[in-house]
């Protein structure tokens, strides 16, 4: 357990209810669920969830902190919005799903290995570098999270898209090499680093 | 109404709408003429505009015509133009009934003609047997009005009535007014926007009720008599004292409420142990802190709550209510607000299975979770009370078993009607009473005493009772009528509901009872048949004193005087008929419908012989629902077949059998009996009619049997008023069904 979760478990003690309304992005509106179902109904992805979103509500109600946090349903949402449109009570479904993937990953309790999440962190390393995604080297990135062996295999299997879109220029290969970037690379950085600040301290999670 | 001693008889054919292009208007007016014996024959291209409507008049008054027969459209099209109060009137419907729904073309010229010719033979066979009616104002009528009940709803009526500009008696058990409503903290809000509990204005509204010059209250009374009838009931109101005070009413609203469900028959659910109450109970406990903190009995300042919904209440397994009694989601919601409202960090957990909220309540809902009320779908499966409550129980969105603490928990529980003496229970006692049984006599005297209105009528002292206790209700059309006319049942003791919907219904009810006493002062039916001046009478000469009429009324309007004979309570009558329909020996009669206007109408009608393959079948449609939608078939223009002759009844409880055994020894091939759905669910207006009718019905076989014929030749339907399509194909199919077994072979004896 992170020191972030040990405080957290600690300030809300039995409420995980009270937890999400502070923490989680989009939280306060779960109290406002009616437990209609349709949200779980309206889910493309319903049947590949371990939780639809309306049990998700449910247990954050009945304190399933772990179970809530541990779980890959909420990394399993696409972003189609069918939720949030379909909502008689007006939940940003999508928002929350997001707002609590986002929520537990930073209390490091996500699902280790979970391939939305282990996508997502690439990405994010990939951007913050130089303020631009290098796609060459977050494609690599992504074929290599298995193993090199199962890199390989990635590789060779894309082999002919690759040296299409090198042929229409749209792949650059000398971008190995670090890539280009935004003009100001510091102040990007001082950015980040200011953004990180406040929201670690709305969400609880100042040092 | 004094009518002219002789009897002048008129028959006028409209041959506007289209009439006069389909049908041979010259041979109607031959046909009223010489077969229907009309000594007035005329006809008119436009007879509802005001010139026809004048020649009429005109013939009425100078011509001393007495009863007139007018072949035009429906009798529910034009009737305040055809309207002749000093005359005798039937409708030959010609329209609706004829050329809008009679098959196009030349080729069906002749079949149209003769329905339309067959029509007209009916109406004025029907005028000749028709008296004007002339109403049964009897005595000075009571217009005062006694309101049984003095909670919400009793109030309510009471005072609608009294700003109407009628006396009101209001009768109260207890020794003040406010009824259930007086013990509650707040009442969910009924007001925009919705969202907050609202002060209950009970006592504002008992002051009101007090104040008023027009109503008489009786605190600590009971009615221990009711007898007489709409406009005339004589009421004894005893006090505890011991003193009895008589009133004399024309209609009475009981609003007798309810009682809330034992919590000692819910053991499973902690009924009876320390800091399980029940919704009532927590009213108690907030109206005891009055705006402070919510503490138990034992002192304890409560912290969490949770609310069991459902408790007692749509029970499966027989043990408890088997319904829902509508009101209670919405005051747990309400009750969860007095805690979260004082301190928002009370934890409220309020358990539903579904969640219901009728009206506005969805608002008041969302505004109570953004309070942060839990709201947790599961089914409590046992409570535990004591210092630490706990609750056991099923969540059915994750299914699983868990449980809560709390330091109270409160059961919502159901609306037990108080509604009097069961009947079924009454009849049984009183029979067992009869024959000598003691412990019988002793459960007479107790019930007795538990009746609401001890009213002097045969059927009992109460109205009668509907599934689950409930007071009776014309649910499904007409909510407030009961088979008591003239008593009105309003509020929770006719059906669970919660304060918003008693206080309208109240309302309701007290306009019906306004109704009701100027109907009878004018010597009219009560609803449905408001305008009707006519009233049953019997021949009692060859009354046999069978007493079905007595036992068959729906209303408890006949009596039996002390020779056993039938003694109408007129004003109790709604004129349905069901009485006429019952009489084995034809005695019962109305002015303007018996026997003879209906059998006279199938008699008139022209059997071909069954070498002209024409099959007539005879339709009795009850005028409420199944001549409505037969109507409605020739507005749109469905085409029925033309070999049927519909004529409309009172109610198909009116259908004497007497009709349809003439009718097939006339030589009609089939009859069609066309009434209102029957059952729990009913649809007729006069509640037990189209029952009766397919009971009387039931028995008719052995009598075709007899006649030779086969069974099939009798049917009985149910039809709706929406039924518009439905009764075009049932009459099609049942056409091509009696052509499939072949033409009666009574024809020609008639």
């Amino acid at each position: 357990m992170t020191t972030a979760n040990q405080t957290a478990i600690a300030k809300y003690k039995n409420s995980f209810l009270k937890e999400v309304e502070a923490n989680v992005e989009e939280g306060h509106w779960v109290r406002m669920c009616m437990q209609c179902g349709v949200c779980a109904g309206s889910c493309p992805l319903g049947n590949a969830w371990a939780h639809p979103p309306q049990e998700i509500f449910m247990m954050i109600r009945a304190g399933k902190r772990e179970e809530v946090l541990g779980s890959d349903a909420m990394w399993m949402c696409t972003s189609c919005y069918n939720c949030i449109v379909r909502c008689p009570r007006k939940l940003p479904i999508t928002h929350i799903m997001h707002g609590l993937a986002n929520y537990a990953h930073r209390l490091g309790l996500a699902p280790k290995g979970q391939p939305t999440q282990a996508t997502a962190t690439l990405f994010w390393n990939n951007l913050i570098k130089k303020g631009r995604v290098n796609e060459l080297t977050f494609s690599l990135a992504l074929y290599f999270k298995d193993g090199f062996v199962q890199g390989i295999k990635n590789a060779l299997n894309m082999q002919a898209v690759g040296l299409g879109l090198m042929k229409a220029k749209r792949l650059n290969p000398m971008e190995i090499l670090g890539g280009h970037g935004v003009k100001d690379q510091s102040g990007l950085q001082a950015m980040i680093a200011k953004a990180r600040e406040i929201e670690d301290r709305k969400k609880g999670f100042a040092k | 109404m004094n009518a002219p001693a002789t009897p002048k008889y008129a028959a006028y054919l409209c041959s506007g709408c289209g009439l006069g292009d389909k049908l041979d208007v010259g041979a109607l007016e031959k046909i009223a003429q010489k077969e229907g014996k009309m000594a007035v024959v005329k006809s008119h291209p436009f007879l509802c505009n005001a010139e026809g409507v004048q020649m009429i008049k005109d013939d009425i008054a100078n011509d001393g015509v007495t009863h007139l027969c007018i072949a035009a459209c429906s009798r529910r099209a034009k009737a305040e133009a055809f309207s002749f109060p000093e005359a005798a009137v039937s409708r030959a419907n010609l329209r609706e009934g004829v050329v809008w729904v009679a098959a196009e073309g030349a080729e069906h010229d002749e079949v149209r003609q003769e329905m339309a010719e067959d029509y007209v033979r009916m109406g004025c066979a029907e005028v000749r047997k028709m008296k004007v009616p002339g109403g049964n104002v009897k005595e000075a009528s009571s217009k005062k009005i006694l309101v049984v009940g003095g909670g919400m709803s009793g109030m309510t009526a009471a005072l609608a009535a009294a700003e109407a500009g009628y006396e009101v008696a209001l009768v109260e058990k207890s020794g003040a007014l406010g009824g259930f409503a007086k013990n509650l903290w707040k009442r969910v809000p009924y007001a925009a926007p919705y969202a907050d509990a609202q002060p209950v204005g009970a006592a504002e509204l008992a002051a009101k009720v007090s104040a008023n010059a027009k109503i008489k209250v009786h605190l600590n009374s009971t009615v221990t008599e009711t007898a007489g009838a709409p406009g005339r009931f004589a009421v004894k109101i005893a006090q505890e004292s011991g003193s009895v005070a008589e009133e004399l009413c024309g209609a009475i609203v009981q609003a007798t409420g309810f009682t809330t469900y034992d919590l000692a028959k819910l053991p499973e659910l902690g009924g009876g142990q320390a800091n399980v109450v029940d919704q009532a109970g927590l009213e108690a406990l907030a109206k005891q802190a009055n705006g402070g903190a919510i503490k138990r009995a034992d002192g304890k300042e409560v912290k969490s709550v949770v609310f069991v919904q459902c408790a007692g209440q749509r029970d499966t397994t027989g043990q408890h209510l088997p319904y829902c009694s509508g009101h209670c989601c919405a005051t747990s919601i309400k009750q969860a607000t007095y805690f979260k409202d004082r301190d928002p960090e009370i934890d409220t957990v309020v358990m539903y299975q579904d969640l219901r909220v009728p009206g506005m309540g969805e608002d008041f809902y969302r505004n109570a979770q953004d309070k942060g009320v839990v709201f947790a779908k599961g089914k409590a499966s046992k409570v535990s009370g004591g210092d630490a409550c706990k609750v056991d129980f099923k969540d059915l969105i994750l299914n699983e078993d868990a449980s809560i603490d709390a330091d109270l928990v409160v059961l919502a529980t159901g609306q037990v009607p108080n509604a009097g003496v069961n009947l079924d229970e009454w009849t049984a006692t009183v029979t067992a009473a009869e024959s000598g049984d003691e412990a019988a006599k002793i459960k007479k005297g107790e019930l007795q005493k538990i009746s609401v209105l001890n009213l002097d009528y045969r059927q009992g002292p109460d109205m009668p009772q509907f599934k689950y206790g409930f007071a009776d209700s014309h649910f499904i059309c007409f909510p407030y009528e009961t088979r008591r006319t003239g008593i009105y049942a309003a509020g929770p003791t006719r059906r669970p509901m919660d304060l918003l919907q008693a206080t309208e219904d109240a309302t309701g009810a007290a306009l019906k009872a306004i109704q009701a006493v100027e109907n009878a002062a004018r010597g009219r039916a009560a609803h449905p048949r408001a305008w009707d001046l006519s009233f049953p009478s019997a021949r009692l000469e060859g009354c046999t004193q069978c007493k079905r009429c007595t036992v068959e009324c729906p209303f408890g309007a006949i009596d039996e005087d002390e020779k056993r004979f039938p003694k109408f309570n007129e004003e109790r009558c709604r004129r349905c008929g069901t009485c006429m329909g019952a009489c084995p020996v034809r005695v019962i009669s109305f002015e303007n419908y018996s026997c003879d206007t209906v059998g006279m109408q199938i008699k008139a009608v022209n059997i071909p012989d069954e070498f002209e393959e024409k099959p007539r079948i005879l339709i009795l449609a009850c005028e409420n629902d199944a001549y409505p939608a037969l109507d409605m078939a020739g507005i749109q223009r469905l085409t029925y077949s033309a070999y049927v002759r519909a004529i409309p009844v009172r109610c198909l409880g009116s259908v004497n059998t007497i009709w349809i055994t003439d009718a097939l020894n006339s030589g009609y091939d089939g009859v069609m009996m066309m009434g209102c759905k029957k059952g729990d669910d009913y649809q007729c207006h006069f509640v037990k009619g189209s029952e009766m009718a397919f009971y009387r019905m039931s028995k008719i076989d052995d009598t075709l049997k007899q006649l030779g014929l086969e069974t099939e030749r009798v049917q009985t339907m149910e039809v709706a008023i929406t039924d518009n399509a439905r009764v075009v194909k049932l009459i099609n199919e049942y056409v091509d069904q009696i052509k499939a077994i072949g033409l009666s072979p009574m024809k020609g004896f008639g």
